[in-house]
């Protein structure tokens, strides 16, 4: 595979749709949330009665231009609403009140790192306000053979999608790029960034061309993704169906393929011949949109510091490495965790916090399956335990024992300490006691030692520790092991 | 007929306000009068009997504590089937929708509602309201009360027929390319289309947006001015309203048209027009100049074009808008195997038994000039070269204050005419049109009687959101010249 894929170059474009979090839909008033009995959000305008008009919801507009001032995409002062037509049960009007000719952001760029810390730049086509269909549920048996139904709660929900250039040159930095956008959107508390219940949602367009040709070859759309990791995995499949369809001289058609989640395949959906004919057109019932600097320069205010300065500043000010920085500042809440973690550390200590949060807590998390927010170890109790490991009143491997009670119970760690007997044995005289007990325990061994056979410092240092269970600190233990043997 | 029909809105308003007459009584008797002319022209199809009768009950008791909300308190009307009212089958005059019941009241319905307004019924239009003589009607044709063999124009035909018949006070339209004024003109009543965005479009079924504005239509130019009052103003339901104050448009009615400078535009006296309402028209002239008004002729050089920009704008729109007719939510299904299959089987069956002709060949018409490769040459074209007839009529407004010529070129046809003859159709809205494309007011009002005893139409169209002008000058002629008195034998 490697070495076919050395003859083309694969160009990814994405198009991402970004469910966003406001509390009424974008042309009505009703509830925009995840959820709710069929149909209970709904009323007469998502449901596309006659008559009825749609009123823009101003949130969704500043939710849109924040994403637009966060990626440095020009904001259009005067931007139309359009109608894209098909027919779908789960289409109300028959059309979809999209953005056409003029979306409300043109260009900016999305930036990410990859994993050999190389930055990479990607330009965004476009982003633009559409309106969400409703769901069709299909015959099963709890319906009782009614057929089709259609379910309209999510009619009218409002959707941003992001047009990225077909700038992304692998299916692993399309992954990243997905990824960072997600960042992105959930630091700006637009949208909640879940693939799974498709609060975000990906169409990857892919195609191969011989290295360095200049024109694309013909692109494949990609949909029905759930995850990032099945983005990948999809574009992975598809770029070595490509990659050996031309190694065999055949065509590519233009089509659109869906992801099969379960057996790992693309499969034909249309061919371009079935493409639909959106006959796209301003939408006469909305007034064009106008934006004044004024207001952009109001929700610039609003933004908080975005994922890339706060990875510069963590680099900076904290120290730490690019590649801790990126991960601690993956999500907004975590660098916050982080940031309160080390509040009163000095700097030296402040990458032991950050091993342990990217090491322990998300590791934590990742068992339990919980957010940040929800972690049972506070950032004030992790940092009273670093500190506890920092004056060597536990030992490192003492302090993993600290934190899966601190995870287990939620306690202070000066609490689990005493309670369980935890505190490092540092002084020099019970130690010492300890280890000349060892030694005349272990005659043969010491003998050897002091014939030359050094590496057994390790094995007297595991004697103590067994003893001590793993209470002797470690340093201590070292000087005073070392004192007795060269006696 | 009984005499109190005979009342406008105003010479009524008084009597129930002192209470020599009663709502009760006068909506039965315009409930007896439905009964007795609807046999003859069929304008209504739905007549709300009993709601009516409530509504007046409701009047009158207001009237008795001395407890009074608007001119309107108490005044049997009745709306064209193109506006949404809560629980009231609103079909838009298509089989589509012949059984859909709106579950909510359009914004006008609702202001008309708590003004206290008695609405008797919904009445007959062409389906979507797209035609000119209401044969495309999917529940039969309206008959002119002046001459039952001709059609009484439309769309908005059933509103006018029954204002001209006395089955109801005053009624409202809709008017996308003259279907208030042209229908007004052919029954020989006063229609208004008012500026786009003056009245709010929420729960009229669209079939043109950028085109569509509702509208009263009356027996006299006052009534007009009362309703226009009631029912114009911002909407938060609907974008394209405007914020622009109302006015009370009864107030400056009867300033006279000194000083008013009229234009004549040369390309309104078009060909075939026919010669007596060519010779009205004329002589409505020489009537605006003995009144004061200043005759200048000016020319809207791209009047020609209104036609194609309609035929192109107005068929787009409708073809978008009438996609939610589909047979999933509500309306009409009909279930049919295809080869695209059950689903889309059920799509074209639904909408094949649903819609009529014409309104096929509009979505047809209108689907073809958005399509892909089409739009350009002929969607985008139309959009600029409507701004063409805009800035036409801009040019014209910095001479004159009004605009004056007939509202068609010949009186109401034949019914079954020009059923045939689509085109010969459309050309009996080349005089209102225009006004649509530019969005501005215009107004239909009386303009004698033709020696074959059918009514003549002049129409008086204003700059942008200057009702008050159009009123003004209207109410001056109908003042001067008593056409308005004139009603049919019905």
């Amino acid at each position: 595979m490697e070495g076919k894929l050395l003859k083309y170059e694969t160009v990814i474009g994405l198009e991402v749709h970004a469910q966003l979090k406001t509390k009424s839909k974008i042309f009505c008033g009703s509830d925009a949330s995840f959820g709710g009995n069929p149909n209970e959000h709904t009323c007469t305008i998502d449901l596309g009665l006659p008559g009825v008009l749609p009123v823009l919801n101003k949130k969704v507009v500043e939710s849109s231009i924040k994403l637009g001032l966060a990626v440095g995409a020009k904001i259009s002062e005067n931007c139309r609403f359009a109608r894209k037509h098909y027919f779908y049960p789960d289409l109300p009007k028959g059309y979809q009140i999209s953005q056409y000719e003029s979306p409300i952001c043109e260009g900016g760029e999305i930036s990410f790192l990859t994993k050999n810390n190389e930055n990479i730049i990607i330009r965004l086509t476009r982003i633009h306000m559409e309106e969400d269909a409703g769901k069709l549920i299909h015959d099963d048996e709890s319906l009782k053979n009614l057929g089709s139904l259609v379910d309209f709660n999510r009619a009218g929900v409002p959707l941003l999608e992001i047009v990225s250039e077909p700038e992304l040159r692998s299916p692993e930095d399309a992954e990243l790029y997905a990824r960072k956008l997600r960042t992105l959107v959930r630091y700006l508390d637009i949208c909640d960034g879940n693939m799974q219940e498709g609060s975000l949602r990906c169409d990857a367009n892919i195609s191969l061309r011989k290295l360095g040709e200049n024109s694309f070859g013909s692109k494949v759309e990609i949909k029905n993704v759930n995850s990032f990791r099945s983005l990948r995995k999809a574009l992975e499949y598809e770029e070595l169906r490509q990659s050996e369809m031309l190694d065999d001289e055949q065509l590519i058609s233009q089509e659109t393929r869906l992801w099969d989640e379960s057996s790992g395949v693309t499969r034909n959906m249309r061919t371009k011949e079935y493409a639909h004919d959106y006959r796209y057109f301003p939408d006469p019932d909305l007034v064009p949109l106008e934006i004044n600097q004024e207001w952009i320069e109001e929700i610039k205010k609003t933004l908080p510091e975005l994922p890339d300065a706060k990875r510069e500043r963590f680099v900076n000010n904290y120290q730490l490495p690019l590649y801790d920085s990126e991960v601690l500042t993956s999500e907004n809440a975590l660098a916050h965790y982080f940031e309160k973690t080390v509040e009163y550390f000095e700097l030296k200590d402040v990458k032991l916090a950050s091993n342990w949060i990217m090491g322990d807590i998300l590791g934590l998390l990742n068992e339990r399956k919980i957010l940040i927010e929800e972690c049972p170890i506070t950032p004030s109790y992790l940092a009273e335990m670093i500190a506890l490991i920092i004056d060597g009143t536990i030992s490192g491997k003492i302090a993993k024992e600290v934190f899966s009670e601190m995870a287990k119970s939620g306690k202070n760690p000066k609490k689990i300490i005493e309670e369980k007997g935890l505190r490092q044995i540092s002084d020099l005289d019970s130690l010492e006691e300890i280890v000349i007990k060892i030694l005349n325990e272990n005659t043969d061994e010491v003998r050897e030692y002091k014939d030359g056979k050094h590496k057994l410092l390790g094995f007297f240092v595991g004697q103590v520790m067994k003893e001590t269970q793993g209470k002797a600190n470690p340093k201590t233990l070292q000087k005073i092991l070392e004192e007795q043997l060269s006696k | 007929m009984q005499e109190l029909l005979s009342f406008s809105i105003l010479e009524l308003g008084k009597r129930l306000k002192n209470r020599s007459l009663s709502s009760e009584e006068v909506t039965k008797a315009y409930l007896e009068r439905i009964k007795e002319t609807d046999e003859k022209i069929h304008a209504y199809l739905s007549i709300l009997e009993d709601d009516a009768i409530n509504a007046a009950q409701i009047a009158d008791k207001g009237f008795k504590k001395n407890n009074i909300s608007s001119p309107l308190q108490g005044i049997p009307i009745a709306i064209k089937d193109l506006l949404c009212m809560k629980g009231t089958k609103t079909t838009a005059g298509s089989k589509i929708l012949e059984n859909f019941i709106s579950p909510y009241d359009a914004t006008v319905v609702s202001k008309l509602k708590n003004a206290g307004t008695v609405i008797l019924g919904k009445l007959n239009m062409d389906e979507f309201a797209m035609g000119s003589s209401c044969e495309h009607s999917a529940f039969g044709p309206t008959h002119n009360p002046w001459n039952l063999e001709h059609v009484p124009g439309g769309s908005s035909g059933g509103s006018a027929a029954s204002v001209a018949a006395y089955s109801c006070i005053a009624s409202l339209g809709s008017d996308t390319g003259g279907s208030i004024r042209q229908p007004a003109a052919c029954c020989g009543v006063v229609g208004m289309k008012p500026t786009y965005g003056r009245v709010s479009r929420y729960g009229l079924i669209a079939f043109a947006s950028s085109l569509d504005q509702i509208g009263p239509l009356t027996r006299n130019v006052e009534d007009c001015a009362v309703i226009l009052s009631a029912i114009s103003g911002h909407d938060l339901k609907d974008s394209t309203s405007s914020k622009k104050k109302v006015p009370n448009y009864l107030k400056t009615i009867d300033r006279g048209i000194k000083g008013m400078k009229i234009g004549i535009p040369d390309e309104y006296f078009v060909d075939g027009m026919d010669p007596e309402i060519k010779q009205a028209t004329n002589d409505a002239i020489k009537t605006m100049e003995t009144l004061g008004g200043e005759i200048i002729r000016i020319s809207l050089p791209h009047t020609k074009y209104a036609l194609p920009i309609y035929y192109i704008i107005a068929p787009a729109e409708a073809s978008s808008n009438l996609s939610r007719y589909d047979g999933v939510r509500y309306g009409m299904r009909k279930e049919s195997e295809s080869e695209y299959g059950s689903l889309f089987g059920m799509y074209s069956a639904s909408r094949d038994n649903g819609f009529g002709k014409e309104v096929k060949r509009r979505i047809m018409l209108g689907t073809y000039a958005l399509s892909s490769g089409y739009y350009d040459a002929y969607y985008t074209k139309a959009l600029k070269t409507r701004t063409l007839v805009c800035e036409d009529f801009q040019k014209a407004f910095t001479k004159v204050d009004l605009i004056l010529s007939a509202t068609t070129p010949t009186p109401a046809f034949k019914i079954g005419e020009k059923l045939n003859d689509p085109l010969s159709m459309y050309l009996s809205d080349i005089l209102t049109i225009p006004c649509n494309i530019a969005g501005l007011p215009g107004i239909s009002i009386q303009n004698g009687i033709t020696s074959s005893g059918l009514p003549i139409g002049l129409q008086l169209i204003g700059k942008p959101f200057d009702e008050e002008g159009v009123l003004k000058g209207a109410y001056a002629f109908e003042k001067e010249t008593k056409f308005y008195l004139k009603s049919s034998s019905l």
